[in-house]
């Protein structure tokens, strides 16, 4: 299949997911009645809920998957490193902690946009931490071991953090950030967030052809004319700007940019500047699926995203870690 | 385990253990609702100690009362050293502390938390019993029977609006709670036994919505912004044609003669939303 048609078919069932998120909920009603209410307001309490509810749901659903599967395939190009995520090496739970600490501190108060521009913090600590414990280019093992030990320490220090709060429902909050949801968001969150995924995805998309020479090695690379300093910088703050705001509207949710790069990789033939775009689609269709399936599987009753990513992307790591034993 | 149960029979069927010929005169409360019940009924000088919740005012609708009181931690051997004679505990205080006190031999009445109106009688009733107070304890019940019966016949109770709690994270105490029969006895059918909430549990928003109650009651009382508490901001929320009562968790948590203040001004707001 052609570069294009990938494509093509990638938005057709985004597209699709996207119709199905908004018709998917706890009111009972039929699909074609939940689609005209989001046109025509007959009076009723349904077009509310299609417009303020599902709709921002849904949206965020595509950003949130598109910021995590696009930055999963960004890092792997980078460190060149399939099991590289945001999830998995703690940019996530790093972004978690600032989005938590912005709130606990009373920060969130104090501007518009300062609950995604902590989470941005976060994640930009965690992603310079992680490429810097690891080293470029070097083996699995550093890079899983940073990450293991960054989001340990993340996930003790947000549990820390919201156990400490004096108000008594912080604590039950600690499921939320570690797993992540989008039940119940409105479009204060997506007024909040989407810039700051949209300008991460935007910087994210352009390194497309460095990543490409990068395959070659980094001296080719360099030789190349391609600026490697330029190229992580831009790749480390595209990371942080669009995880850091999909974990500050969303919570961490993890193995998405695992399982979505490791799915198309084959289709577009291992290439990272298509890669890149076909893999933003593809983490938007898998956020929006698992987001409809969490509502069928239990109705009414917020079963984490993390939970389902989880149960679809261990496997998938674990399978990557078998056909990796053996190497360095 | 079963001897906490056994303890907890004894109390239903009245609190055999705490009711020695002379009443206690040391009493250690750790239960922010038996702190509270204590401080109405207990003698002069009976009381030395209350849970700091107590004093909260954001937890208790008796903070200031509850500064005359020196506060206990709520761990075995703060509450040993305050050589208390009785100890007031809820169900669901810490079981290690409660037995360990009890190893100590210090006796512990136990109070289940109240799930209904009944409830609130029967808990005056037990802790009038526990602190040798009968006589205070059962004017106490027939006050808060008059007031009840009082506010039970207002006018306007043919029609019965819909009303749903929805607290933090779309939390709702259900049908079969205290708060749900605080609802009804303000007048008000509940929501909660539409969506088939016998027991306390979670209201998704889009169910809330699409329900479109008479009034919403809620609580943001807490301070210090949570994400558990955005829901109660929602946009969806806000343009929910029907009215908005603001109701704290320390208003109907307890069972307290103060119950009746939720009543009342749920009664007052079902005049409101009726007109």
């Amino acid at each position: 299949m052609s570069h294009g048609r990938i494509m093509l078919a990638l938005s057709a069932v985004v597209a699709l997911l996207f119709a199905g998120s908004l018709v998917t909920g706890v009111a009972d009603v039929s699909p074609w009645e939940s689609l005209r209410a989001l046109v025509i307001d007959d009076g009723t309490p349904l077009p509310l809920v299609m417009r303020e509810i599902r709709l921002p749901r849904a949206i965020l659903g595509v950003l949130v998957g598109a910021s995590l599967g696009l930055s999963g395939a960004a890092m792997q190009g980078l460190l060149r490193n399939p099991l590289a995520e945001p999830g998995l090496i703690g940019v996530s739970g790093m972004g978690a902690l600032g989005a938590v600490l912005s709130i606990q501190t009373g920060l969130v108060g104090a501007f518009a946009l300062a609950l995604p521009t902590a989470a941005l913090a976060g994640a930009c600590l965690g992603a310079v931490l992680v490429f810097f414990l690891a080293g470029r280019g070097s083996g699995t093992l550093p890079l899983i071991l940073a990450g293991v030990a960054l989001s340990s320490l993340a996930g003790a220090l947000t549990s820390l953090a919201l156990n400490l709060s004096p108000n008594p429902f912080a604590a039950s909050e600690i499921v939320f950030w570690m797993m992540g949801s989008l039940a119940d968001r409105s479009f204060e969150h997506v007024a909040m967030a989407a810039p700051l995924m949209l300008l991460g995805c935007a910087a994210l998309l352009t390194t497309g052809r460095s990543l490409e020479a990068l395959t070659l090695g980094e001296d080719a690379a360099a030789s190349m004319g391609v600026d490697l300093r330029r190229l992580r910088l831009v790749l480390v703050g595209g990371v942080a700007a669009a995880v850091g705001a999909a974990t500050a509207v969303a919570g961490a949710v993890g193995f998405v940019g695992l399982v979505v790069p490791h799915l198309l990789r084959g289709a577009v033939g291992g290439r990272p500047a298509r890669l890149l775009p076909a893999s933003a689609l593809g983490g938007a269709a898998l956020v929006l699926a698992a987001d409809i399936a969490v509502r069928l599987i239990l109705p009414g009753r917020d079963l984490k995203l993390g939970v389902l990513m989880a149960l679809i992307g261990a496997p998938v790591f674990l399978h990557l870690i078998w056909r990796m034993r053996g190497e360095p | 385990m079963t001897r906490t149960f056994a303890l907890l029979l004894a109390l239903i069927a009245g609190p055999a253990q705490t009711a020695p010929a002379a009443a206690a005169q040391r009493v250690v409360s750790m239960n922010l609702c038996t702190d509270q019940l204590a401080m109405l009924l207990a003698a002069p000088g009976q009381l030395v100690s209350v849970s700091p919740l107590a004093s909260d005012p954001v937890s208790s609708v008796m903070a200031e009362q509850a500064k005359a009181y020196s506060a206990n931690s709520g761990l075995a051997e703060d509450i040993y050293l305050l050589k208390p004679d009785l100890v007031l505990a809820g169900a669901f205080t810490g079981r290690a502390t409660v037995a360990m006190l009890e190893r100590l031999g210090i006796p512990v009445a136990i109070f289940p938390p109240a799930a209904s109106i009944a409830d609130v009688r029967q808990g005056m009733l037990d802790m009038g019993r526990a602190l040798g107070r009968e006589p205070q304890a059962e004017a106490m019940v027939a006050d808060f029977d008059a007031r009840l019966s009082g506010l039970a016949s207002g006018p306007g109770h043919a029609s019965r609006p819909t009303a749903a709690a929805y607290a933090a994270n779309g939390y709702n105490p259900g049908r079969s709670s205290l708060s749900g029969e605080i609802i009804e006895a303000a007048g008000f059918h509940n929501l909660a036994g539409d969506l088939g909430m016998e027991t306390a549990g979670f209201v998704p928003l889009e169910a809330l919505v699409m329900a479109d109650p008479d009034l919403v009651i809620t609580g943001d009382s807490y301070g210090y912004t949570t994400r558990a508490e955005e829901i109660l901001r929602h946009p969806a929320l806000a343009r929910l044609t029907g009215g908005r009562q603001p109701m704290e968790d320390r208003d109907w948590i307890c069972g307290l003669p103060s119950v009746l203040d939720a009543v009342e001004r749920l009664g007052a707001a079902r005049q409101e939303v009726g007109r």
